[in-house]
């Protein structure tokens, strides 16, 4: 098995910095924009974007919550592994919302899809957008492409990308797996 | 945590691990979640049939997991016994076997006989679950009581649960009694010696004839309905004595020295068991149990559809 490494803390931290400055440029005060992180793992990233727009903007009313589309995903009967179902909190209205959905990894897009679907659940938003930290361009399985990028990685199907959060005992990390 | 089943068919609670019983509430709150929603419903059971057999009267048990099957997209098929072939002599798996002839994949099934559950899971090609099997178990029942406990207490480990009245022709006692030993609460049944099965000790649990000591003893008391339609004796003198002895007003309620959380599976016999006022007070959790049911009947359906593999 190797490793390699993509991007490292400080690396992760410019990264968000950078990917908030555009949310900024096209969302001005979030006044009508909410954030939500897909359940499970780009939740940690939606938190850290965040405290960040908190940073940069002093953006305390920012509106954002987290949601699981495992109830909504295309594959519930064919997975040999069964996915466990995480918490959906979203106590904020949709309805004609600027909706920003927030992931670790794009990859075959089929979890977007099931959180386009489960997103129509709690109204119809104005619109949606997607950002990720890390897009893997050319394993798509659906016509879904990201409105951020933290980072396009090009990586075949063997190989697995990997990230770790600081806030689950290890030092924030993304890095390409080959096994 | 484990992400599946150690069942494929749900038959009693008796079968379960404690890690079943943890993932069907882990998988009931997000449905909970989902039933407060603008739209209540999940595309995740659109490809699965589900038929609901239902051999014994019921009205909320039917329409509880009619309405689960339906919030999961399921297609579902019902069939109550009174207008069937089963009157005609039909068995029971020739009657199940062509109902899933018309390819039903699963099949919810209320009996009057204890172990029609078991049997059926062991003869037919499709999920069971037991939604009542005579006096033996109702699974589904004792987890949303369990459940509706848990949003009240937390985890139960330690918790004194007492389950009043007819006993011996309960099948939500017995399902409760191993439901809240797997999760480490400690269980008492009080009633008459004659509605209180003789051995019944020998599950662990606790036995009290005197209503007003269990109720100080408890955190949470589970008041069950008289079942007049299987008592075919008379087990005590009368109703008016039955209520005397065993039936909960406000008066006993606020003679106790802290407050306990009152419980009823329903239907209630009003000034029975449990008096008009004790059903509509604050204590009493009583339309919260219905409200769960739908969302513990949705994860019980959701987690076994996941185990039915398309094209198997």
């Amino acid at each position: 098995m190797s490793e390699k490494i993509l991007l490292n803390s400080k690396e992760i931290d410019i990264t968000i910095t950078r990917l908030c400055w555009e949310l900024i440029e096209n969302h001005e005060d979030f006044s009508n924009t909410v954030i939500i992180g897909m359940q499970p793992r780009g939740v940690f990233l939606a938190e850290k974007i965040v405290a960040k727009l908190n940073e940069l903007k002093k953006i305390d009313t920012l509106h954002w919550g987290s949601l699981d589309s495992t109830f909504f995903r295309d594959d519930f009967r064919n997975r040999t592994e069964h996915l466990l179902v995480h918490q959906t909190n979203i106590d904020f209205l949709i309805e004609n919302k600027r909706v920003v959905f927030i992931d670790d990894v794009l990859y075959t897009g089929r979890s977007i899809r099931a959180g386009l679907n489960a997103i129509g659940s709690f109204g119809r938003p104005k619109d949606i957008e997607l950002l990720v930290l890390i897009n893997r361009r050319f394993s798509r399985e659906l016509p879904i492409s990201p409105n951020y990028i933290g980072r396009e990685v090009d990586a075949i199907s063997t190989e697995k990308v990997n990230v770790e959060w600081s806030i689950l005992g290890k030092e924030d990390k993304v890095s390409l797996i080959n096994n | 945590m484990t992400n599946q089943l150690s069942v494929d068919h749900l038959v009693g609670i008796k079968e379960l691990q404690k890690e079943d019983i943890e993932l069907i509430f882990q998988t009931a709150e997000q449905f909970k979640n989902v039933l407060n929603r603008p739209i209540k419903k999940v595309p995740s059971l659109r490809d699965v049939t589900i038929a609901n057999l239902f051999f014994e009267n019921s009205t909320r048990t039917r329409l509880s997991f009619e309405l689960a099957e339906k919030r999961l997209s399921a297609d579902v098929v019902n069939f109550s016994a009174a207008s069937s072939s089963v009157k005609k002599g039909e068995t029971l798996i020739d009657t199940v076997n062509n109902i899933l002839a018309m390819k039903v994949d699963m099949v919810v099934m209320r009996h009057p006989n204890p172990g029609a559950a078991k049997f059926l899971s062991e003869h037919v090609d499709a999920k069971v679950i037991n939604a009542g099997d005579g006096a033996h178990e109702h699974p589904t029942q004792a987890l949303l009581d369990s459940y509706s406990m848990r949003e009240r207490l937390g985890d139960l480990a330690g918790k004194k649960v007492v389950i009043v009245g007819d006993i011996t022709h309960s099948r939500v006692a017995l399902s409760n009694i191993y439901c809240l030993q797997k999760q480490g609460a400690e269980v008492m049944v009080c009633g008459p010696t004659t509605l209180i099965p003789k051995y019944i000790h020998e599950l662990g649990v606790l036995v009290e004839h005197d209503l007003q000591t269990a109720l100080e003893w408890c955190d949470v008391a589970n008041m069950l309905r008289i079942q007049l339609e299987r008592q075919d004796v008379k087990y005590f003198p009368s109703l008016r004595e039955y209520t005397m002895m065993y039936g909960l007003d406000m008066k006993m309620l606020n003679s106790l020295s802290k407050k306990i959380i009152i419980m009823h599976p329903g239907p209630i016999n009003r000034g029975v068991e449990i008096s008009s006022e004790v059903a509509d007070c604050d204590q009493a959790i009583i339309l919260d149990q219905v409200e769960n049911g739908v969302a513990v009947r949705m994860a019980v359906v959701y987690l076994l559809a996941q185990k039915l593999r398309i094209n198997a």
